[in-house]
């Protein structure tokens, strides 16, 4: 082939020669512009030598947090330059910026007192400690909670800025975001998984000719590849087995397995509203009492500081047993292995996910709790919750560090005494116990549950995202020391392009599901009256129809024509 | 390229790289190769030389680095991968060379290897696959038509 080239070029003129070597050169050129700007890809040394020694699998899970931690820097990117920056930037007085206060609408001021206690005088360090870990004291007041922004108007040198809408936009703008990123990455995924799935026929030719990975150059790493792939043939065969199996059932068969299925969802539903159940009863009484000793002080810090926990303990308590359970009750539904795996895998998404809907459920009903006529003035319960976003967002920010927390203690108290246990101790029960392989379904529910709290939570806490950043670097370092020191590969990986995309697909769960209580909170919950941009309006919603009116009125018409039915809901189809 | 092709020579033939060939017993302590079980084959596919050594010169290693690469197309690599997985050379992926292709992939040794009933299963699900004249064995086109379709290649 380069022999014809070569005879080729002779018979060209001069010009076709110039031309020809202009565009190989400017091939070597743009080659080389990609190769130094993979260098600056966060990480990308640390995810090929994972991939090599343990497999696309687990490469895509580290792949994946990588790609979180960047969706959450360019969030926080967003809501500080249109939120916090401004509000700093007026609060100095830099640039000539002044802040405009509108004197609130309603003339009932039992609604708009609100004093939070920053921590004024002879402080000791643990109470510094505790406001960190719980959000409360001198951590309240400042930019990162909802109450910080009680800002209506902003004047930069002659330019007014509308604060309330700026905050409403920015937020919509990053849920957006996230959803546009996370399709056009599934994007991808999704169409090899429809050639794929469109063609069950031939995944025994797709195992053997594209089996095995070029990229291993570990010996170790091709024996475990070896295994996995010798063991995901068996697999298929026994499934293929156990399908002919299943066809041949009789009918009396068939009716003892459906009525024992039946028993068994029911006992799965009874353990999800007894999870549900607890954590509303826990929350209602973290609510109300670490409210009563505010106000008291009796209790010990320490109680006040497990109290105001309690619903995160919960919570995280529920995500580890229920797994457990449903992995145990699976065995006796006699579905198919992959079946199994995915029913397994449905129920533990919608328990944590569900969890967090439970807790904001309860928030909520507390924040509402109207009986003796506690709310008529403001609309919410004012006495206990002056500033009630605020409150919202502590719970979220008291849930993130809590999951970060315990994440570090599973890594340090869990695995790696159990890894010392297993290579020091030869008695047969601790070997029985054995190795663990990286579950890649656990660890991406963990990271997909902690990404949703924060997607909730930045509405309520501006610089939340900031947090979710460093916590998900940090992870990403404690994970794979964790995998390179005290993990076994896997026996059974799962493969890349097929994991690739059921990461995005349930992340996108958690986003849609993100969209519920925020949605809930702007157009239905009204709005403190005491702090935050939206004090002289309904809801926060409100801001848009304000403004709108405010436009000229052939704009107005245009806007309210796009709102109208007929084209909004072929717009949202496309 | 040329830099890892030359570390390959011993000593004295590295100034003339370009017309020397590699011992294929070189070759094989590349890291890339060193693992995989195809080795030999791959070895055998892409040596030109006519000794049946199966060493390998400057522009041999390059074509096995070029169709390796991610920007080769897909029907090269799917035309290569059929040489290589053509354990007797003849033309076509018969019940034999498919036996020893599975034979690869799970290891080498003796207890990883899958039980003959099992073997003849994996096989005839194979060629239920993939075989669309149902003669029996995969050619070129067939192989390259259930190739196309795999997300993983």
């Amino acid at each position: 082939r380069r022999d014809s080239q070569q005879a080729d070029t002779e018979h060209l003129s001069r010009w076709e020669k110039w031309r020809r070597t202009s565009s190989k050169s400017l091939k070597k050129a743009l080659g080389e512009v990609k190769g130094m700007s993979s260098y600056l890809i966060l990480w990308r040394h640390d995810i090929r030598s994972i991939e090599g020694k343990f497999g696309t699998g687990i490469q895509s899970y580290f792949s994946f947090l990588r790609f979180l931690v960047l969706l959450n820097f360019i969030i926080f990117i967003l809501m500080f330059s249109f939120v916090t920056l401004p509000t700093i930037i007026s609060k100095y007085g830099m640039f000539n910026s002044t802040i405009a206060y509108i004197s609130p609408k309603i003339i009932e001021h039992n609604c708009t007192i609100y004093k939070p206690s920053g921590n004024k005088g002879l402080i000791y360090f643990y109470t510094y400690l505790k406001d960190l870990l719980s959000g409360t004291g001198f951590l309240e007041v400042t930019s990162l909670f909802y109450g910080y922004y009680s800002i209506d108007a902003l004047w930069i040198s002659i330019m007014r800025y509308n604060f309330p809408l700026a905050y409403l936009l920015a937020t919509f703008a990053y849920l957006a975001l996230s959803f546009l990123w996370i399709i056009k990455r599934s994007v991808e995924g999704f169409k090899h998984n429809l050639v794929h799935d469109a063609d069950p026929f031939q995944s025994y030719c797709n195992k053997v000719f594209a089996g095995w990975d070029f990229c291993i150059t570990d010996p170790n790493a091709a024996q475990l590849k070896h295994r996995s792939l010798r063991s995901e043939l068996q697999m298929d065969l026994d499934e293929e087995k156990q399908k002919q199996k299943i066809a041949e059932r009789s009918t009396e068969e068939k009716l003892r397995i459906y009525s024992l299925r039946i028993f068994i969802n029911i006992i799965v539903i009874a353990i999800l509203s007894g999870c549900f159940y607890s954590i509303y009863k826990v929350t209602v009484f973290s609510q109300e009492n670490s409210n009563v000793s505010i106000r008291n002080d009796t209790r010990t810090d320490l109680v006040n500081l497990l109290v105001q926990y309690l619903p995160s303990i919960v919570i995280t308590l529920a995500n580890f047993i229920g797994p457990l359970i449903f992995s145990f009750l699976i065995r006796f539904e006699d579905y198919t292995p992959a079946f199994e795996i995915k029913l397994t895998l449905l129920r533990c998404v919608f328990l944590r996910l569900a969890n967090i809907g439970v807790l904001l459920f309860s928030l909520w009903s507390q924040i509402s709790n109207c009986d003796s006529d506690k709310c008529k003035p403001c609309g919410y319960n004012y006495n206990h919750y002056p500033c009630w976003e605020s409150d919202v967002g502590q719970e979220m920010y008291k849930l993130l560090i809590f999951d970060f927390i315990v994440i570090l203690a599973m890594a340090l108290f869990v695995d790696f005494p159990r890894k010392m246990l297993v290579t020091h101790c030869s008695c047969k029960l601790v070997q029985w116990f054995g190795d663990k392989e990286f579950e890649i379904s656990d660890n991406v529910l963990e990271i997909i549950y902690g990404q949703t709290i924060c997607w909730i939570g930045t509405f309520f806490s501006p610089l939340l995202p900031a947090i979710a950043t460093v916590k998900y670097f940090i992870i990403f370092y404690v994970k794979k020391i964790v995998l390179i020191h005290t993990r076994k590969p896997a026996a059974r990986p799962i493969r890349a392009s097929s994991s690739n995309f059921f990461f995005l697909v349930v992340l996108l769960i958690g986003l849609l599901l993100a969209f519920v209580p925020l949605g809930v909170s702007i157009a239905r919950i009204p709005s403190s009256k005491a702090c935050g941009p939206f004090r002289n309006f309904n809801t926060s919603w409100e801001v848009v129809p304000d403004t709108i009116l405010q436009f000229p009125t052939g704009l107005q018409q245009v806007l309210f024509g796009m709102a109208s039915e007929a084209f909004a809901v072929p717009f949202f189809v496309i | 390229a040329y830099k890892r092709f030359s570390e390959l020579l011993p000593k004295e033939e590295r100034e003339n790289a370009c017309s020397a060939r590699v011992p294929k017993s070189q070759i094989l302590t590349l890291p890339e190769l060193r693992a995989n079980p195809f080795q030999h084959r791959i070895c055998h596919v892409f040596s030109t030389s006519d000794t049946e050594d199966d060493s390998m010169s400057f522009e041999d290693f390059l074509d096995m680095l070029s169709v390796f690469s991610d920007s080769a197309t897909s029907d090269i690599k799917s035309h290569y991968a059929f040489r290589i997985f053509d354990f007797d050379d003849d033309g076509t992926l018969d019940r034999k060379d498919l036996e020893q292709l599975v034979n690869c992939l799970t290891g080498q040794g003796e207890e990883s290897r899958l039980s003959s009933a099992e073997m003849e299963q994996l096989i005839q699900n194979i060629l239920e696959e993939s075989d669309i004249d149902k003669d029996g064995t995969i050619n070129l086109s067939e192989f390259q038509h259930v190739v196309s379709r795999s997300p993983d290649f």
